[in-house]
């Protein structure tokens, strides 16, 4: 980054003689805008469309494949849409506050994507403090859904805010402390540092690394998707039992943004599980071009994200939501203790080999394939059963 | 140049959002303007070079108090159309604590020697936390510690009146 500066500064776009603050400033803004809106936005929306056809595979039903090949294009139609409708605020609604709770939760979503680690060179920012920034921005969500639950005055809207703050406070807690495993064994909250201390093969992994980060990362990714609202976790939206939970009032693109958050925050979970225990973009090394390298890696985390983002899409279609007792006693009585027990296991450990166990590594990751194997047979069983023709066939 | 443009706005930021907090006649806004204030505070410790501290400072201020204050407010009945007020302490007390607070801090801003450092550099802060807290401060670390210990246990004595029947 400090180069392109330099070399950005030495060619004499800004004028004759800029401050280096100045011009990393204007840099970084760019930059930032890039990603937001070349990165960012296009993945909720692409995400809304897969979420959608793969819910449909699920459900045995079509989903939608009218708009662009197999409805690809479904996620700008919608977004046209919602551009079009009115902006409606109740007249009984705290008209600022009503205003402002979308912008909160948009910002809440966009702030991690400045540390988001695409590629060795492809991040906005490498904070000695990431993996901390990452967690507590998200938090910021609560307080726009607080907002937007109070300022709509109507009783689902309230009653889903106090839902979803309840349970993204108390699963803050899991979710932070599955993260000191990782931060115990690599001494740093770096994203780029976390990655860099793990292989690109699988068996050199933090989520193979040893029992408690394995552990760790199951945590992580249960905690993450309560978080992010996802089924089975979806009370604050519950659709039977609230509308639309918080968004109940809103229409429009300030929905959008609600929305947007929402299958975003997907990109977001799958970026935190594939930097802290999926090996980030760590590919093996062949070629000596940065550029190809950089694409290549951008390529293996944006597929790794891609698999988690899947998984949670399967959870989402087959799990029924749990009630709130469920949802409380499994976050305080289950994933508290088990985390806590993860960081003293994992300090042990680190404690008895320092430079981890490699035949731990192997072993693990030798269970995880074994796994796998049973899950693709299981899964070849079905695909041979079903006639994926006529799912593929545009003209249903 | 550009530190001081940034420094003054998360000034008027936090000073601004501290103002709706006391004055706001809705108690709702004065909680959610602490969202202000806490990120302006956060904003100046990032100035400040205090990575660690303004990453803490937004998750367990924004993450956790202010998410519990906001909890308190909307669970507190009339929130919105009456003015709640400590009606107990008078206008003329409340003024005298206010003039009296006021000078003892002006006194003391004005009495204290600031060092000012020539520039802040953005330096890692969290090993020299780390060792700090398990080093030399481990015992007032671990005092804190029991402090919160306390409080929690207090809180389910409280909270659960059926154990001690």
């Amino acid at each position: 980054m400090e180069t392109l500066i330099n070399n950005l500064i030495a060619s004499g776009l800004f004028g004759a003689k800029p401050s280096f603050d100045v011009v990393a400033a204007i840099v970084e803004f760019v930059a930032g805008a890039v990603v937001f809106l070349v990165v960012a936005m296009p993945f909720a929306g692409v995400v809304t469309w897969l979420e959608r056809r793969v819910w449909a595979r699920i459900q045995s039903r079509v989903g939608p494949n009218r708009v662009g090949p197999q409805g690809f294009l479904q996620w700008l139609a919608d977004g046209l849409k919602n551009i079009c409708k009115e902006d409606l605020i109740p007249a009984e609604a705290d008209a600022p506050l009503f205003k402002l709770a979308p912008y909160l939760v948009m910002l809440a979503f966009i702030l991690p994507w400045s540390v988001m680690p695409f590629s060795s060179s492809l991040i906005l920012a490498d904070l000695n403090v990431g993996v901390l920034f990452f967690t507590s921005v998200t938090a910021l969500t609560v307080v726009g859904v607080l907002m937007a639950g109070w300022a709509s005055n109507d009783k689902w809207s309230l009653i889903g805010g106090i839902r979803s703050a309840a349970q993204i406070v108390s699963y803050e807690i899991p979710a932070g402390l599955s993260i000191f495993p990782v931060v115990l064994m690599t001494g740093t909250l770096s994203m780029q540092g976390i990655i860099q201390a793990q292989g690109w093969a699988p068996q050199h992994w933090f989520v193979f690394a040893n029992p408690f980060t394995f552990i760790a990362a199951n945590v992580l990714f249960v905690s993450a998707l309560a978080e992010g609202n996802r089924t089975p976790f979806d009370l604050p939206e519950a659709e039977s039992e609230l509308v639309a939970g918080f968004a109940t009032e809103y229409s429009g693109m300030r929905y959008t943004f609600f929305f947007m958050a929402e299958w975003g925050n997907l990109f977001l979970i799958g970026a935190l599980m594939t930097t802290l225990f999926l090996g980030g973009w760590r590919f093996p090394h062949v070629s000596d071009n940065v550029v190809v390298m950089n694409i290549l890696e951008l390529i293996t985390f944006n597929v790794k994200v891609l698999a988690v983002v899947f998984v949670s899409m399967w959870i989402r279609g087959t799990l029924p939501r749990v009630r709130i007792d469920q949802l409380m006693t499994l976050c305080w009585k289950y994933l508290v203790p088990i985390s806590f027990a993860d960081m003293i296991g994992t300090a042990v450990w680190v404690a008895i080999w320092p430079d981890g166990n490699a035949f731990m590594g192997y072993l693990m990751f030798a269970g995880g394939l074994a796994v796998l194997a049973v899950f693709v047979r299981r899964v070849v069983y079905y695909v041979r059963r079903s006639r994926m023709e006529l799912y593929f066939r545009p003209g249903i | 140049m550009l530190a001081t443009i940034i420094f003054y706005a998360l000034a008027i930021l936090t000073v601004g959002s501290s103002c709706i907090v006391v004055f706001s006649r809705n108690v709702v806004y004065s909680t959610f303007a602490l969202l202000g204030a806490f990120m302006g505070v956060v904003g100046i410790y990032v100035l400040l070079a205090a990575d660690f501290v303004a990453m803490v400072q937004l998750l367990v201020y924004v993450g956790g108090i202010l998410v519990l204050t906001i909890f308190a407010v909307m669970l507190t009945q009339g929130i919105a159309d009456v003015t709640i007020s400590n009606r107990s302490v008078g206008l003329i007390p409340a003024l005298v604590i206010a003039v009296v607070a006021g000078g003892v801090m002006a006194f003391a801003v004005e009495r204290t020697h600031w060092h000012l450092a020539a520039s802040v550099t953005p330096s890692p802060t969290t090993y020299g936390i780390g060792n700090a807290f398990l080093g030399d401060y481990v015992l007032p670390f671990e005092i804190a510690s029991l402090v919160l210990l306390a409080a929690l246990i207090g809180a389910i004595v409280i909270s659960r009146h059926e154990a001690r029947e």
